[in-house]
């Protein structure tokens, strides 16, 4: 099997969520500059309600698809709900706050969410129900299942809605308006307070989405699956240059197939018994033996490294603008 | 009243009475329970850390997310140098500069590369840093056994003096000594000793250079401020005042895993310092008690009272702790957004407008 194009595929796919979610930061931090911490939460409560209202309905004997189209329309409105109690509660009284502020009380929210959760679902992990039968074609030497069919053209369908939803509509203009001054658009007659609520509304719906798409790639969901996908997410925001919506998507995409290619290689890279020189000075070579510095499991590790990379010679991402601004 | 400071003899009551307070704090808690000294022990170690991170975050203005990997270096390097598990049994008065040393080289080494970085950028990459040694300590029990990876290092040795050991239980002149009330001392000498760094620093030439770049950089560059080395020597310093407190909390503990460096911890640090109030000493000292001590109460009288109302136990303890905790962050946000007590330099910010 092709190493190098299964890495692809897998990584396109994780990535595909990925920039789902970074969606959602970039939208929020393009218009108000409030890094959302509980926006990863959002994520986590939309795949418990999915798959909870799965779950249920498996016994009823409807069709799978329509199991999974009912699951994840209930944890649509319940996560956009979440979205709008968050940003009318938490974050619109700071608007005018110091920068921090809101920041905390995102990492607050984000507490509360989570231990929300904990509280209705427990610690137990919610499995996806195997009800979809997984086909699986081979590509060039490459596995590609069903699933992962799905997740890409359903990611990448809603990307292309919500480019269509922010330059092409009225709300995505009020949006950018917004975004751009906030004062000005007020004077153009925007309602900024409802803009704000919509942008919050519209990232909390496409991460309800995202979890039940995450989740159903992984065949759980539990408690604690929003913090590291959120802050996956949220790099991968930064990675394409936050506020910025194709930096978002670029980014995301980019991030999950450096994960996966560098998962896929660094053990074989850094199995040193593979270099000559330095296998003979190794006993655990001896016989085929491995001696592997660093294995698949720094996986998370390339996530960041990458990051910091690009920041580093690009401080403001891959597509975003350069500007100043400070903590 | 208002004179007080002028008047030396009322000045000096209040220090001696201050003073006393705290000599007898640790067995005064020990008549409610043992466990309280040793809750107040962690919150000293937590008041260090938000004092170290406040350098970065209140005085220089840089957002750093992955503070707890300071904290971590301090901490296995204590555990590597006085543990059974390389065998290696130095003296504490030996470690803990070492371990204030690594970490402040891990300070600069992360600084170095982020020097160009602002606000939520960096805050994203001080994150990711504070990750990345996260996963290294969680992994580096192969090929090559460093770190133990997530069983961590057990059977640390303690703080000693010749025969003197401060983990065990003494009876020194009728008085009971739990090995909590003797960390107690020294930590609190060392508290105080980055008390006094810190307010020394705050006025000091570097401490106003700070500021000038936490105001505004370019300005401050303009005035001849290198806020290259500044930036660093932020970085550098709040990492080391971290490193001590790993070091310390490493003893006390005598285990570590990765599981004490996670994220939320950095978290919990930041929202100590904004809290109180950034860039002010006192205002985090408060913010880092607060914070320490809220969850714990609620730990003992959430059970309780649900007991008395429900007759059982509806809920965790720790669920409710933590939703309790997540609001009173939230509230306390919405209705103090430059933190319970703000700087005077932050407080003048607020009451003009920023365009």
């Amino acid at each position: 099997m092709d190493t190098f194009l299964q890495q692809i595929i897998n990584g396109l796919t994780a990535g595909s969520v990925y920039a789902v979610v970074a969606l959602g930061y970039t939208m929020v931090y393009g218009i108000i500059q409030l890094i959302n911490f509980a926006h990863g939460e959002v994520v986590m409560i939309g795949a418990m309600v999915a798959f909870t209202v799965i779950n249920a309905l498996v016994p009823s004997g409807l069709p799978p698809l329509v199991i999974v189209l009912i699951g994840t329309g209930v944890a649509i409105p319940v996560c956009m709900l979440v979205g709008y109690a968050m940003e009318r509660l938490a974050y619109r009284p700071l608007r005018h706050a110091p920068r921090l502020a809101p920041l905390i009380t995102a990492i607050g929210v984000s507490i509360i969410l989570q231990h929300l959760a904990l509280m209705i679902w427990s610690r137990n992990v919610l499995a996806f129900p195997q009800i979809i039968p997984s086909r699986t074609y081979m590509i060039g030497g490459a596995a590609i299942t069903t699933v992962q069919i799905a997740i890409l053209a359903i990611c990448f369908g809603l990307m292309a809605a919500l480019a269509i939803l922010i330059y092409r509509t009225p709300l995505g203009t009020a949006m950018r308006a917004t975004a751009q001054n906030q004062q000005v658009a007020g004077l153009m007659g925007i309602d900024i307070n409802r803009v704000i609520a919509a942008t919050f509304v519209i990232g909390a719906g496409l991460g309800a989405v995202a979890g039940v798409l995450y989740g159903t790639y992984y065949g759980l969901a539990q408690y604690t699956m929003g913090s590291i996908l959120g802050l996956k997410a949220f790099s991968a925001a930064v990675l394409g240059g936050i506020g910025n919506i194709p930096g978002a998507m670029l980014g995301g995409v980019l991030l999950g197939i450096v994960e996966a290619l560098g998962a896929g290689y660094i053990g074989d890279l850094t199995n040193l018994c593979q270099y000559d020189v330095l296998a003979s000075r190794i006993d655990d070579c001896a016989g085929g033996g491995n001696f592997v510095l660093f294995g698949s499991n720094y996986q998370d590790v390339f996530a960041f490294l990458v990051l910091i990379l690009v920041l580093v010679f690009r401080p403001s991402g891959l597509l975003g603008e350069r500007v100043g601004d400070r903590a | 009243m208002s004179d007080w400071r002028a008047r030396p003899a009322v000045r000096w009551a209040g220090v001696a009475l201050i003073a006393l307070t705290l000599a007898v704090l640790p067995f005064a808690l020990a008549q409610v329970g043992t466990t309280w000294v040793r809750i107040t022990d962690y919150a000293i170690l937590y008041v260090l850390l938000a004092l170290g991170l406040n350098i970065v975050v209140g005085f220089a203005g840089l957002l750093d997310l992955g503070y707890i990997a300071f904290y971590a270096v301090g901490a296995y390097t204590y555990a590597l140098l006085a543990s059974p598990h390389f065998n290696l049994h130095l003296p504490f008065w030996v470690i803990l500069p070492i371990g204030a040393g690594i970490a402040a080289l891990f300070g600069v080494l992360l600084g170095t590369p982020t020097l160009k970085l602002r606000g939520d950028y960096l805050a994203i990459v001080t994150l990711g840093f504070g990750e990345i040694v996260r996963v290294f300590l969680n992994n580096l029990s192969q090929p090559v056994n460093i770190t133990s990876g997530p069983q961590g290092i057990a059977r640390i040795d303690p703080f000693r003096i010749g025969d003197f050991s401060f983990s065990s239980f003494q009876r020194i002149g009728g008085l009971e000594f739990s090995g909590a009330i003797k960390y107690y001392y020294p930590l609190l000498l060392v508290v105080l000793a980055v008390i006094v760094v810190n307010l020394r620093l705050q006025n000091s030439r570097i401490g106003r250079a700070w500021e000038a770049i936490r105001e505004d950089e370019i300005a401050a560059r303009a005035m001849g401020i290198n806020t290259r080395n500044l930036k660093l020597l932020a970085f550098a310093m709040g990492a080391s005042f971290g490193g001590l407190a790993g070091g310390m909390f490493a003893a006390i503990q005598a285990f570590i895993s990765p599981e004490s460096f996670i994220l939320v911890e950095s978290v919990m640090v930041v929202s100590m310092v904004v809290l109180g109030g950034m860039g002010n000493i006192w205002g985090v000292i408060l913010g880092a008690l607060l914070l320490s001590f809220t969850p714990e109460i609620l730990r003992w009288t959430v059970e309780p009272v649900q007991h008395a109302l429900f007759g059982r136990s509806l809920i965790e303890p720790e669920v409710i702790r933590m939703l309790l905790f997540g609001l009173a962050l939230v509230l306390i946000m919405l209705f103090r957004p430059a933190g319970l007590l703000p700087s005077s330099v932050r407080k003048r910010e607020l009451t003009q407008q920023t365009p």
